[in-house]
């Protein structure tokens, strides 16, 4: 048998806008979610509350535990003195109740269990911890000068700084110049359904129901810590409210969940992380501020781009945001330079959040185009038609299929942007200044080698396609059964399709709009593999598993998907209260699978893009070090009331060098740029040029007439 | 959460005694707040004492003119029924610009007025709060102070009141009927909420055990018809005010017969801007007008750098409000201005 590469699949079903096949379920309430599973072997479970630090920095003398343990129901309160061992504890954010250290504010310092949620909580609410704290530092305001330093390299495996040409001789000689900074604010997933775990221990094998973007990372990545073999965990997620990265990593509540599973053996453990616990132990977006400089020509063409970056990290932990990357590759221009810095500071870890790198550096870089255009005195659209590189100006490699320009001039046209008066100020509606603002998105073109899917011929012609993907509310379930018939050729009602569970083959993360593209390539090869092992008629029985290595078509070329983002705004007169009336995407990002889903990818992104213009902000407070806006009372996200027009549009393409589907990826880009847009549109509403965000009422409270 | 005794007595002496005699007993209404300071750990009663469903539920109109609104009555309902939408538009205003619709469903009239401060540090029982622990310290002063008192705050507490329809019920005079051991008492809704001073823990004037059991607003009049509730946020439903302003105008021609300002967002209470009132009554309407009468009043605020912006944002949303009542006035009367 020799393995092939997956080949390009006609369309049949792919391309079909088909409904949710889970829609039923989860609108009725009879999907369950992770702590909603009961079953034999989980029912009567015992209920894990956490206990968290109250100092940001420094050291636990004693864990008293008493008045808990007092209290009817409570069963066992773990501390790092008495919790189960862990095999390994190089990753400080997993090493839970390991040492009496404490790297931030929130992290986990003991562990109730409980008969009941409610009296785990009071015993958790019982529990006193004595600390002996240290001076902490918390924000980068407070970080100095020296705690910045250059990570080895940046998320997503970017180098940390990139140079071409010669920058400040570029600048210099530059008719053109801009310059600013440009900042967001630590931001969090905030995902409906809250991170939880039901996990039982039998002995010989940990089963665990978790809220995760990739079941067979969280095994991998646990094992070595609870001191097992990868096969002694069985991690299941059937379905997941929503992630936007922050379930795409194991975070230290499952670590917590399956210590508590093993420290009672035989019974069940269930744990569910508060909304405000989320704050501080299942990842954000950390503070970003960006240092953009640009030299242009007199008509826009740029000449000199430098794209510096700062931020925030965690002193137990680092993950550094690739803020700077999308100016590698955006536009045209001769010299170029981009680096990161960031500071480790005593601050909960962060980690993936929606377009991590291209969502705070495309509103940098965005809102500098903007202020280019002004200066400059050409068309923000125009501006950037102007600045299409002919060749990837990170790789030197050609593109394939880069469409920006198109996506730019349908939206411009779509949109009614010819009519858009040039200068701000210049529309007012009654009570309202009335501004338009554009930008350009982009996300790269991502796939995830590893993937394994096993296609298997059952009775009456009907195929079971199994892998260890997760749905987390994307639409990847209705997806790959669309791409699984195309491949087998057959109608996707004959597919059975089984993921969420690492009994299945193995598969990567719910993540970097790579889900999709990486486990359909695993589908196509091994139904291709499949036919041309057991022909048109198999057996029933016959199996065949492909593991997609690798997709070499991609070799040599750039490939990134890219949009155009248009915005109407509406800022009030009186309060400043800024509404956005109007959005609208166009977007090149290869064949679109189902456009029911994928629109809803693209909605949703744009949704989150103006949550991040307007509202979201995790206020950090520098005395305490934790986030204080810690529910959604106090951390705002776009309410109903706040998405007005929406509209979606995208380019008829395929890209079969990105995938034998013709596909790349749909999950992220519509929240790049989407900021930006906003802000340019504000800009242009009350000529208040907003470089910080989020944009809210008081920036824009008696805007004074323009000069 | 704390074990607790859940009672529901069908008789209002029976609860006021209740609790009168607990000092660890609460009432508990629609539980929209409550329930979050549960499991929040803000509070720990041995007793609930459940009055949502004592017959305190109707809105009747007294012989005098006077609209008596019992505290049971839903937000969703006292913000539909026809007379307030008709003669007290400020107050269905106010109410649709708070929480959201199932909350308003489930929020009662008395609940709303007796809700507590959104401040983050309250709600944080983490962090030092002299509202939730007196002598503690104020975690607000020095640190996230965007929804912070511009007016009226004191060195223990300076929190602001989150209620919507506390602000529309000042503006119109309203007077809170409660009911106490020994008897019953009217508390005019100037009297009933108090600045913090010495004592953030105390958000009323309410001794422990006493029920409101209605709100009454006076016989509705030119000026309670033109009533209006503008409220500033950022996010467009679902957030506490930033500044809100319920305001009241009466116009003779060009002159100001009478005029109500009142200002949330900004104190421990709703804020009555009595002097911008008298400001501008007997005076010639002009936006400038209200805008100095606005500064008048906020002549005493104190501010830092998060809450600063609440003067030019609360004075601009007054010359809002009055100016959309005056433009109105202007309509029926067939005036030019």
């Amino acid at each position: 048998m020799t393995v092939q590469q997956a080949r390009p699949v006609p369309n049949r079903a792919v391309g079909i806008a088909s409904e949710r096949v889970d829609g039923r379920e989860k609108v009725t309430g009879l999907a369950t979610y992770a702590a909603e599973h009961r079953d034999l072997q989980l029912d009567d479970p015992l209920h894990a509350w956490m206990v968290t630090s109250t100092i940001a920095r420094g050291r636990v003398l004693r864990v008293d535990a008493s008045a808990a343990l007092a209290l009817p129901g409570v069963e066992r309160v773990l501390d790092h003195e008495n919790a189960p061992r862990a095999a390994s504890t190089d990753d400080r954010e997993l090493a839970v109740l390991q040492d009496d250290r404490v790297g931030f504010r929130g992290q986990i310092v003991a562990l109730v269990l409980a008969e009941t949620p409610e009296a785990a909580r009071e015993g958790a609410r019982l529990v006193s911890v004595h600390y002996d704290a240290e001076p902490a530092t918390v924000t980068l305001d407070a970080a100095g000068e020296d705690d910045f330093y250059a990570p080895e390299q940046v998320n997503a495996g970017h180098e940390t700084d990139l140079e071409q040409g010669d920058v400040e001789a570029g600048l210099a000689g530059a008719a053109v110049r801009v310059e600013g900074r440009y900042s967001t604010p630590a931001e969090h997933n905030s995902p409906m359904e809250p991170h939880a775990a039901t996990a039982r221990w039998d002995g010989s094998v940990l089963t665990m129901y978790d809220s995760t973007q990739a079941v067979h990372a969280v095994a991998a990545t646990l094992a070595p810590i609870l001191g097992l073999e990868q096969s002694q965990l069985r991690v299941l997620a059937p379905y997941v409210g929503g992630g936007f990265g922050s379930k795409g990593l194991p975070h230290a509540p499952e670590v917590a969940a399956a210590m508590a599973a093993m420290a009672v053996e035989g019974r069940p453990v269930k744990l569910v992380v508060t909304r405000q616990q989320m704050f501080a132990l299942t990842g954000y977006r950390p503070e970003t501020i960006s240092h953009v400089r640009i030299g242009a020509e007199p008509d826009g063409r740029i000449v000199a781009l430098e794209h510096a970056a700062i931020g925030g990290t965690s002193r137990i932990k680092e993950y550094a945001e690739q803020t700077a990357t999308a100016a590698r590759m955006m536009y045209a221009g001769e010299h170029r330079r981009t680096t990161h810095r960031v500071a480790a500071l005593d601050v909960a870890v962060p980690s993936w959040m929606r377009a991590p790198g291209e969502m705070p550096g495309m509103f940098a870089l965005e809102v500098a185009l903007d202020e280019l255009a002004e200066a400059c005195g050409v068309d923000p659209v125009d501006l950037r038609v102007r600045n299409e590189p002919e060749l990837d100006p990170e790789t030197g490699n050609p593109y394939n299929d880069r469409r920006l320009v198109e996506c730019l001039q349908r939206g411009a046209e779509r949109f009614g942007w010819a009519d858009r008066p040039t200068s701000p100020q210049a529309i007012v509606d009654g009570d309202w200044w009335v501004g338009t603002g554009v930008a350009s998105a982009t996300y790269p073109t991502l796939w995830m080698p590893g993937n394994t899917a096993r296609i298997t011929a059952d009775e009456d012609g009907r195929y079971g396609v199994a892998i260890g993907a997760v749905d987390i509310g994307t639409g990847a379930r209705t997806v790959l059964a669309q791409i699984a018939a195309d491949a087998l050729d057959v109608d996707v009602a004959s597919i059975d399709l089984a993921i969420g569970d690492t009994d299945l083959p193995a598969a990567t993360v719910a993540g970097g709009s790579a889900g999709t593209g990486s486990w359909g390539t695993a589908i196509v090869q091994a139904a291709q593999q499949f036919r041309a092992d057991h022909g048109d008629t198999p057996d029933p029985g016959v199996q065949t598993t492909g593991t997609a290595e690798s997709y070499p078509d991609s070799v040599g070329h750039a490939l990134h998907s890219f949009g155009a983002t248009f915005a109407e705004v509406r800022v009030h007169r009186w309060t400043g209260e800024l509404r956005v009336t109007r959005l609208l995407g166009v977007y090149s990002v290869g064949r679109v699978i189902n456009p029911t889903t994928a629109r809803s990818q693209f909605l949703g992104g744009l949704i989150m893009g103006l949550s991040g213009a307007l509202f979201e902000e995790s206020v950090r407070d520098s005395r305490f070090g934790h986030v204080v806006t810690q529910d959604l009372a106090t951390y705002h996200v776009a309410s109903h009331a706040d998405v007005r027009g929406l509209e979606v549009d995208w380019l008829d393409e395929e890209d079969h060098l990105a995938t034998p589907m013709g596909s790349r990826g749909v999950g992220e880009i519509g929240i790049v740029g989407t900021a930006a847009a906003i802000a340019n549109a504000a800009h242009h509403a009350t000529g208040v040029r907003v470089r910080d965000l989020p944009l809210t009422a008081d920036l824009f409270l008696d805007v004074p007439p323009l000069p | 959460m704390k074990e607790l005794t859940y009672v529901r007595p069908t008789d209002a002496r029976d609860a006021v005694a209740r609790v009168s005699d607990d000092p660890h007993a609460r009432f508990l209404g629609g539980g929209t707040n409550l329930v979050d300071h549960l499991k929040l750990g803000l509070l720990t009663p041995d007793v609930l004492v459940d009055v949502s469903r004592l017959p305190l539920d109707e809105v009747t109109r007294l012989d005098d003119g006077t609209l008596r609104i019992g505290t049971n009555v839903r937000n969703s309902d006292l913000a539909a029924h026809p007379v307030v939408r008709s003669s007290y538009p400020a107050v269905t205003r106010a109410l649709l610009a708070g929480a959201s619709g199932q909350i308003r469903n489930q929020a009662t009239t008395g609940g709303n007025l007796l809700q507590r401060t959104r401040c983050v540090y309250f709600q944080d029982v983490t962090t030092p709060c002299n509202k939730r622990e007196p002598g503690s310290g104020c975690s607000a002063i020095g640190g996230y102070g965007r929804y912070d008192a511009v007016l009226g705050a004191s060195e223990a507490c300076v929190a602001t009141h989150p209620s919507d329809l506390a602000v529309a019920l000042a503006a119109l005079d309203a007077v809170v009927v409660v009911l106490g051991r020994d008897g019953e008492r009217r508390v005019p809704m100037s009297d009933f909420h108090r600045l913090p001073g010495h004592h953030p823990e105390t958000d009323t004037t309410l001794a422990h055990g006493e029920l409101v059991t209605s709100v009454e607003l006076p016989p509705e009049s030119a000026l309670t018809r033109a009533s209006d509730y503008r409220k500033v946020r950022d996010r467009a439903s679902y957030a506490f005010a930033l500044v809100s302003v319920a305001a009241a105008l009466e116009l003779d021609g060009d002159v100001v017969r009478d005029v109500r300002i009142a200002w949330g967002g900004v104190a421990h209470r709703p804020w009555r801007a009595a002097a911008a009132e008298e400001a501008l009554r007997g005076e010639t309407y002009s936006e400038e007008a209200v805008r100095a009468a606005a500064e008048l009043e906020l002549a005493a605020a104190v501010t830092g750098p998060d809450n600063a912006y609440k003067i030019p944002m609360v004075r601009n949303a007054t010359a809002y409000a009055l100016r959309g009542l005056a433009d109105r006035s202007s309509e029926r009367t067939g005036a030019t201005r």
